[in-house]
């Protein structure tokens, strides 16, 4: 009976590491996920967006700690520096559009990805040199308490990590299902050949789907910058391409399916780390998602490509 | 403008092989007078090793130095010589013209290895540069097959080159070499050098069987999911060798014997690109292409597009295997961080700037990106802003590559240029 329990605290508490873990990726890869539904094409910056942001919220975060500790609540710092760094971040975004995808919209699909990587590459070596090699640090932006119900250890940025990501997630959700914006969306993963013709330019709706994905990777790193406080320029790469997968796992352009597709690589991460040893995660992680996509080449909740692939 | 195309159209007559005469007379200059004399008076510290562009962003001041000794060593003496021993130069090339064309090409590979070898012998470093460049052009030509000539978006191929190096580097290890890991030396150390190209090969078809995990679900999925499988793939072979600790595991494997000399590596590149030329414009090569353009219809039109996909993928990745198996035994280490992310973004810029669909195109390619690399090397950081802009300006300009769906035509490469056949 007493290692019954024992082994429900193990689980338990596995599961909310894991739910934190699953919230970055799950976050990240929606923004994988609309731009490859609206444009058919893979963001592949999108990881190194994600840093940038995450190197954005920490200047705006240690600038206004610096500025305001002293006088303004908590709640109200962070809730400034999020929606700062979100508003700037989702330039980058439209940056990356406008200097790496706009261009090549016609080229064939692999030479977007290769512009992509390319991007990524001088986002983290321009990091690198602006900020030199010297490991940062991110400012807690609230104080960390630590809770134990029932023997499961957790702290108060935990939840906050989990909760946030979930209410972004029902924010995309809505804005994509309920707005004007998310219909064109909609409509132009549906077929962007059609809408244009439809007075839906797509000179628009691509820069903000763009801006919307790194706005959401943006949050994501701050809240990534609350968990593991150290900043890497090459932070991206690691979390971008898990993100990249779980976009992919959950279909095209699919929000829900990216979202629950992030959330079980966190979970296969987090539980395979316990079961084996740490070094074999990265190995089963990927065998389990080959044999997903083997036997659903189309993801979890991917429709048939309506239009040819252009490859 | 005018008088550059002049300049230009008076060398529109002198043939291959008086290029390679220019260039071996330059090698000569330098072998003889280059550090004695020219860079002795230019007031350079040593024989420019890559054209002088280390030494040039090194330090600025060095700059008309180095403007004088390419001038002295390469350029005047090549442009000069080419032209005037057109002379002698045409006719021969006229004689070889008559011969069987792999005779006149045998003949011109064995003068430009020469030409080569000398090059390269005036110092260690630019061997080992020329032989990288040889591994890269291998590499870029193999992953030419799958994701120029069969259209698929392949990731894997850093997975491939691993499982060859490590298969050929464990054969060699075990056979010939007393070590720690596998003990003694089976067979004697002499024999080594001999039977290396089967443990290359073993290396190769290992790649090539392991290539099938890519192959089989690529018959459902193509496109984004086939990246992502074959991505994974990549993943899955690094980290299985990461916990393998037979062999290495994270820490790598050293201790390779060199097997893989210049002349080694020269006759494997071009073993490869000749192989390789033939398989793709074989039937069976243009079955690729038809597959690529369009699957159903060239389902329809008796393509076994099951069997041409398997073809691809086994085929492309024997050749990675084998550029594996020479990276290990140049190296003479490696390690799994060798084959991840990083390696894959090299192979794919190499292969999508030299140009889809084409050999030409992938040595460009590799040869452009491998020296730029490296004469770059100075700039450390910066050097990762400038290549990646490179690449972003051509995809921009040529989204299919500097030189694509382009074919060597050796005949055509080899051939004397008489001013008659000029105006012909």
């Amino acid at each position: 009976m007493e290692s019954f329990i024992e082994l429900g605290q193990y689980i338990l508490q596995n599961l909310i590491n894991a739910l934190q873990r699953g919230s970055f990726y799950a976050v990240i890869s929606i923004g994988y996920s609309m731009v490859y539904g609206v444009l058919m094409l893979f963001n592949f910056a999108h990881g190194d967006i994600f840093m940038v942001g995450t190197y954005i919220g920490f200047g705006i975060a240690t600038l206004f700690l610096a500025l305001f500790a002293g006088f303004l609540p908590g709640p109200l710092i962070f809730l400034a520096t999020v929606i700062i760094t979100m508003f700037l971040a989702s330039w980058v975004g439209v940056f990356v559009e406008v200097a790496g995808y706009r261009p090549l919209r016609s080229a064939p699909r692999a030479s977007a990805a290769i512009t992509g990587l390319m991007i990524g590459i001088i986002f983290e070596t321009g990091i690198l040199i602006l900020l030199g090699a010297k490991r940062l640090s991110f400012p807690p932006l609230m104080e960390s308490i630590a809770y134990n119900i029932g023997g499961i250890y957790f702290t108060n940025v935990k939840v906050m990590i989990i909760v946030i990501s979930l209410l972004l997630m029902i924010a995309v959700h809505t804005f994509i299902q309920k707005t004007k914006w998310g219909m064109a969306m909609r409509a132009m993963s549906y077929d962007f050949l059609a809408v244009p013709l439809m007075g839906v330019s797509i000179n628009i709706i691509a820069p903000l789907t763009f801006a919307v994905g790194a706005g959401l990777a943006a949050v994501a790193g701050i809240l990534y910058g609350q968990a593991y406080p150290i900043l890497d320029p090459y932070m991206g790469v690691i979390v971008g391409w898990k993100a990249f997968v779980a976009a992919i796992l959950g279909g095209r352009g699919s929000i829900k399916g990216a979202a629950l597709a992030g959330y079980l690589i966190g979970f296969i991460e987090i539980f395979v780390a316990t079961i084996f040893p740490s070094t074999l995660r990265d190995l089963i992680a990927y065998s389990i998602i080959l044999l997903i996509l083997t036997f659903r080449p189309r993801g979890f909740f991917g429709m048939e490509h309506s239009t040819k692939l252009r490859l | 403008m005018e008088t550059a195309r002049k300049f230009i159209n008076m060398f529109s007559t002198v043939p291959v092989l008086g290029w390679m005469l220019g260039f071996f007379t330059a090698v000569l200059i330098e072998y003889y007078w280059g550090y004695d004399y020219i860079s002795y008076y230019l007031g350079l510290p040593k024989i420019p090793v890559l054209f002088g562009t280390l030494v040039m962003l090194k330090n600025p001041m060095m700059i008309p130095g180095v403007v004088g000794y390419d001038l002295i060593v390469y350029v005047i003496p090549i442009l000069l010589i080419a032209k005037l021993s057109t002379f002698f130069t045409n006719p021969i090339a006229v004689i070889l013209e008559k011969t069987p064309l792999w005779v006149s090409s045998i003949v011109h590979l064995i003068l430009f290895y020469g030409v080569l070898h000398l090059w390269a012998g005036i110092n260690d470093y630019r061997v080992l540069v020329v032989k990288l460049t040889l591994i890269s052009i291998i590499l870029t030509i193999s992953i030419n097959v799958i994701n120029g000539y069969q259209g698929e978006f392949s990731c894997s191929h850093p997975g491939f080159m691993a499982i060859g190096a490590y298969v050929s580097s464990i054969i060699t290890l075990y056979f010939f070499v007393s070590d720690k890991t596998f003990g003694a030396a089976v067979l004697s150390p002499v024999l080594g050098p001999w039977l290396f190209p089967f443990a290359l090969l073993a290396g190769g078809l290992a790649a090539a069987l392991g290539s099938l995990l890519v192959a089989i679900p690529s018959f459902r999925t193509r496109g984004d999911y086939l990246a992502i499988i074959s991505l994974a793939f990549m993943f899955i072979v690094k980290s299985a060798i990461e916990n393998l600790n037979v062999i290495g595991g994270a820490r790598g494997m050293g201790g390779q014997p060199d097997y893989a000399p210049l002349p080694i590596i020269f006759i494997w590149t071009m073993l490869c690109i000749w192989v390789v030329h033939n398989f793709v414009t074989s039937i069976m090569g243009k079955a690729l292409n038809a597959v690529r353009d369009d699957e159903a219809a060239s389902e329809s039109m008796t393509v076994k597009t099951r069997k041409t996909k398997m073809t691809a993928f086994m085929f492309g990745a024997f050749w990675a295997g084998i550029a594996g198996g020479l990276f290990a035994h140049v190296l003479t280490y490696i390690n799994p961080g060798m084959f991840s992310i990083n390696r894959l973004a090299e192979i794919l810029a190499m292969v999508y700037f030299g140009g889809l669909n084409s050999i030409v195109g992938s040595i460009v390619g590799a040869v452009t990106i491998n020296i730029l690399g490296e004469a770059l090397r100075p700039l450390e950081l910066f050097k990762w802003i400038i290549i990646p802009l490179i690449l972003i300006f051509v995809m921009i300009f040529r989204p299919y590559g500097l030189i694509s769906f382009k074919e060597i035509n050796a005949k055509r490469l080899l051939r004397s240029r008489h001013k008659k056949e000029q105006g012909a």
